[in-house]
């Protein structure tokens, strides 16, 4: 049973981290810009599709994805100046109904480019095989790889917000953005570098589990919806939230699928316990959302009057 | 962040402009045109007789159906200025309530819509409780993630079809008589919803509760002032519009004899606000003809390519974008109509 938790919590804090480079950028996003963006799920989507591509040009994952993470950089300055430039200034309405669009058009459009049928790509023979845990447990080689490149990415982004000039920028925007801007700082620039750099952190993530998952259209709507769970219990605008919030549901939904049906097989029948188990479970998240909300409705780590 | 600008930015959920009541159907007359519409509609079975083109009772029907479900939204979006990114899931609650109660042989249309209504209801007093003790993004992404709290739960309901969803034998009997049995009663019977609930929700926004609830649209903090509670009057309309969209959820699921997940899914509800919005929101007439024109415009650009949906996305950024006021905006303007 301890074998099978520690299995499961390594897998859940593997998943977070994930959730949490997507999340970093987006919290940044409608902190300091308020802008709601829908379409950031896509950025991860075109990260995966960008690794799988380069991956498949050059033969190598590594060079592929170190192709692939300029590309988002790219990709993501482009929406900014075609688009997202455009809807600071508008409602959340406009901001919500552009961002929609962008995704029904984007989704399309990679399915139009790579075609709809879902992409593998393989887990490089360097990171591939497992590493022994405690006896004969064994994990992932690949996954710890994940999970200590998710790790190194928030420590690096931890001292680029607390402890570079950007970074108190970045800080300061998100207090209050027309008083930075006021005070000299060119804050379109900054605006346009936070979006590329949240574009390129969401597509590592997307790179990363591309010799995990399978790569097709529409694989960035679900991470979108959890990543908007994880800043709303985290406080939008805050890193630290998100980094926090990240982990605790990627624990919560992983730990919840596999053990909530044996919790509940303690109080029930066996089949019972299982089909409510099942049915419950992809619920804990929201739920776990929920109670945040009812007792701090501006998440567990507000922006907005305290620093990030 | 000073307390004026805070409040600036964040005194409406989701942070709706005044001046955006404008498109398709703002204005006077819209009233009128309403009722145009639907004696354009009552006509429309003869008229499909006349032209041998009976597949076009069963379009109209679904049409209908979204229109339900747009009208709904606008007293939330419309009147009450929240963007709620979830409202698909009451849509599917009601297609739901009609799904497990057939499947445990109750077929009585009546007692299903009133399980459906008492369903939407309670799922729209829960979340919506939550979710207006927040404002601004927050607001519609609390919205977006319980709708999709609701989307998995149905996905993983395996009892129920799970994923793939679960067929009907048959259409809901009413008091025991199959008056749905056929396209042609079902039609009318939507369009009688369609007209019973434009008429409440008319009547509804022009009574003193529709006053406060736009009048806390325009500027909640005075309201406050002026001794209104705006949380009770939103929420009322949350819960209202969550029963009025599980009545159309009923709807569909007899209309298509089917039931699947789908129907919640989250580009569904935004399907709906993209309706609210292109008809003009907060005029009921708008909603019923933005979910005209924007099913009409669906099918044709499906017909057009299957990637329509590249088409559709494309035109809502460039409208969004490159028109003042946004899409309701534009088509004010389209319309020959100076801006509210």
């Amino acid at each position: 049973m301890f074998n099978l938790f520690l299995l499961q919590a390594l897998n859940g804090a593997q998943f977070g981290i994930l959730l949490f480079l997507v999340a970093a950028g987006l919290t940044l996003i409608f902190g300091i810009m308020d802008l709601i963006n829908l379409a950031h799920g896509v950025l991860y989507m075109v990260g995966a599709y960008f690794a799988a591509t380069f991956t498949g040009l050059t033969g190598d994952f590594l060079l592929g994805l170190a192709l692939a993470l300029p590309a988002c950089l790219l990709f993501g300055i482009v929406l900014e100046v075609l688009v997202f430039r455009r809807l600071y200034e508008r409602d959340h309405l406009d901001q919500v109904l552009a961002t929609f669009g962008l995704i029904l058009m984007l989704n399309e459009a990679v399915k139009i480019v790579w075609g709809a049928a879902p992409m593998s790509v393989p887990i490089p023979d360097l990171l591939s095989g497992s590493i022994p845990l405690i006896g004969p447990l064994q994990y992932p080689f690949y996954r710890v790889v994940i999970i200590a490149a998710g790790l190194l990415s928030a420590f690096g982004l931890w001292v680029l917000v607390n402890h570079t000039r950007i970074g108190m920028l970045l800080r300061a925007g998100a207090v209050n953005a027309p008083m930075v801007s006021a005070l000299g700082v060119d804050i379109r620039r900054l605006f346009m570098l936070v979006f590329g750099f949240g574009a390129m952190l969401a597509g590592f993530a997307g790179a990363m589990v591309a010799p995990i998952l399978s790569v097709e259209p529409g694989m960035g709507d679900s991470v979108l919806i959890l990543t908007f769970v994880v800043i709303v219990i985290g406080g939008v605008g805050s890193v630290r939230g998100a980094f926090v919030a990240a982990i605790l549901v990627g624990l919560v939904d992983t730990l919840g699928r596999t053990f909530g049906p044996i919790v509940l097989r303690s109080l029930m029948d066996p089949s019972a316990a299982s089909q409510t188990g099942r049915t419950l479970a992809p619920m804990l998240i929201y739920i776990l959302m929920a109670a945040v909300l009812f007792f701090r409705p501006s998440g567990l780590f507000p922006a907005k009057g305290a620093a990030a | 962040m000073s307390a004026g600008l805070s409040e600036a930015a964040f005194d409406t959920a989701g942070r709706v402009g005044p001046g955006r009541r404008a498109g398709l159907f703002a204005g006077g007359g819209a009233t009128l045109a309403a009722g145009l519409i639907f004696l354009a509609l009552a006509l429309l079975p003869p008229v499909a007789t006349l032209i041998d083109d009976p597949f076009l009772v069963v379009t109209a029907t679904r049409i209908m159906i979204f229109a339900i479900a747009a009208l709904s939204l606008d007293l939330v979006l419309g009147y009450g200025a929240m963007v709620s990114f979830g409202h698909a899931a009451f849509l599917g609650i009601g297609a739901y309530a009609v799904a497990i109660l057939a499947a445990n042989g109750i077929d009585d249309l009546f007692l299903q819509a009133v399980a459906a209504i008492l369903a939407a209801a309670l799922f729209a007093f829960v979340t919506g409780a939550i979710s207006l003790r927040t404002k601004g993004v927050y607001f519609i992404m609390i919205t977006l993630a319980f709708g999709q709290m609701a989307y998995f739960f149905m996905v993983s309901l395996s009892a129920y079809g799970g994923d793939d969803g679960i067929t009907l034998d048959a259409r809901s009997t009413l008091f025991g008589l199959p008056v749905l049995a056929g396209d042609l009663g079902l039609f009318y019977l939507v369009l009688a919803v369609l007209v019973v609930a434009f008429a409440g929700l008319r009547a509804l926004t022009l009574s003193r509760f529709g006053r406060v609830l736009r009048g806390t649209r325009e500027n909640p903090v005075r309201m406050q002032a002026i001794g209104f509670a705006p949380f009770r009057y939103q929420l009322t309309a949350y819960v209202i519009a969550g029963a009025l969209a599980g009545v159309a959820g009923v709807l569909l699921a007899n209309q298509a004899e089917f039931v699947s997940p789908a129907y919640m899914s989250w580009q569904r509800s935004g399907e709906l606000i993209v309706m609210v919005v292109l008809g003009g929101m907060g005029t009921l007439a708008g909603a019923i003809g933005g979910a005209i024109a924007f099913m009409l415009l669906e099918d044709w650009l499906a017909l057009a390519s299957e990637h329509w949906k590249l088409g559709l996305g494309l035109l809502l950024v460039l409208l969004v974008l490159f028109s003042r006021g946004g899409i309701a905006g534009a088509i004010g303007r389209l319309a020959g109509r100076s801006e509210a």
